[in-house]
């Protein structure tokens, strides 16, 4: 097994790289149409929000403390936006909460 | 087109902002690595997996076909599914690069695009500095790397409690950066409640939660970013605000 696991991920390498990096440098103009633009302008607004939801609920210990952090994430967001301070707060409230309950 | 800072100050915010990626990046790699050593691979396998693929979900996948040694056609095709959101991710990335950008570092960005570098990338206001990505990759490539290492090195070592709070830490960037827009435009507020509801529809809906993860990114990014791309055009002057300098 232990040869095949490289020639494995091997493969696996390529076919991501292709994915990753075809748009990308074969898209090199700016688009002109104003629906693709608009379209790709939207797609990591839907992304992010689609993976964050319900999938953070499930990332802590248990419910309670994966809603406070979801709702603690969302009010620094509003307030604050600072990406290390909220991702840090949310960290602190799940830690606490989750030494609550 | 070009930015006005130079590569060494996109490098820096890069490292900063790569830091709280590298935290979940982390605790979630160790979990990765414990999965790892489940399925018999070394430690030093997985941190090469690691290295090489950087996608959780891909990751996952990649080591179901190694355990059930399927072949190297599955590796491929399991991959293509799997990951397919990354070629929506390039699409935009792509245009977030700017023509100006030049071959050499299109691909070198392509190389790391993951979740959250692709979000944190796409946040920057402006045109996309390559060395942004640089100084992510460079703190949270390591961060995913040892995660993965350790994991499948000491097992369930980890204080439980630290992992769980820890991995929390990705979706909190993941709402920092898309909450903040949220405020100045009610469409994209509008755009992000729909997303997780639909999101949240999916994963109880009999039938429709059969679906994996990575069908449902796609599936629903192009429906709703279509859906409003079709109805709410962003006018140019918004998205010329993405061709101004950055700040």
């Amino acid at each position: 097994m232990t040869q095949n696991v490289y020639l494995y991920l091997l493969v696996a390498a390529v076919t991501l790289y292709a994915i990753r990096a075809l748009p990308m440098t074969l898209i090199r103009k700016d688009i002109k149409s104003p629906f693709i633009r608009s379209f790709l302008y939207y797609v990591p607004y839907v992304t992010l929000a689609v993976m964050t939801f319900p999938a953070i609920l499930g990332a802590t210990g248990s419910r309670i403390s994966a809603w406070a952090g979801f709702v603690a994430a969302l009010v620094i967001a509003y307030v604050d936006g600072n990406l290390f301070r909220v991702a840090i707060g949310a960290c602190v409230v799940v830690y606490g909460v989750e030494l609550l309950f | 087109m070009e930015t006005q800072k130079g590569d060494g100050f996109w490098f820096k915010k890069g490292l900063r902002d790569g830091v709280p990626i590298a935290m979940g990046y982390f605790a979630v790699a160790f979990t990765l690595g414990i999965t790892a050593k489940n399925i018999g691979m070394t430690p030093v396998q997985a941190a090469v997996s690691s290295m090489l693929l950087h996608a959780s979900a891909g990751q996952y996948a990649a080591m179901t076909v190694i355990a059930s040694g399927t072949g190297y056609l599955e590796m491929v095709m399991t991959t293509l599914i799997v990951n397919l959101r990354y070629l929506l991710m390039s699409c935009a990335l792509s245009q977030k690069a700017g023509s100006g950008m030049k071959m050499g570092h299109r691909m070198a960005v392509s190389h790391y695009i993951t979740d959250e570098i692709f979000g944190i990338a796409s946040a920057v206001e402006g045109k996309l500095n390559p060395f942004y990505n640089y100084g992510a990759a460079a703190v949270a490539g390591p961060g995913w790397t040892a995660g993965t290492f350790l994991g499948a090195l000491l097992g369930a070592a980890l204080p439980d409690r630290l992992g769980r709070a820890l991995g929390v830490a990705l979706y909190g960037m993941f709402i920092a950066i898309i909450i903040p827009p949220a405020k100045k435009s009610r469409i994209i507020c509008g755009i992000i409640i729909v997303s997780m509801l639909a999101s949240w529809l999916f994963s109880i809906l009999p039938g429709i939660r059969e679906i994996s993860e990575g069908f449902k990114i796609i599936i629903l990014t192009v429906v709703i970013a279509g859906f409003a791309a079709w109805r709410f055009p962003v006018r140019e002057e918004e998205s010329m605000q993405e061709g101004e300098t950055g700040r």
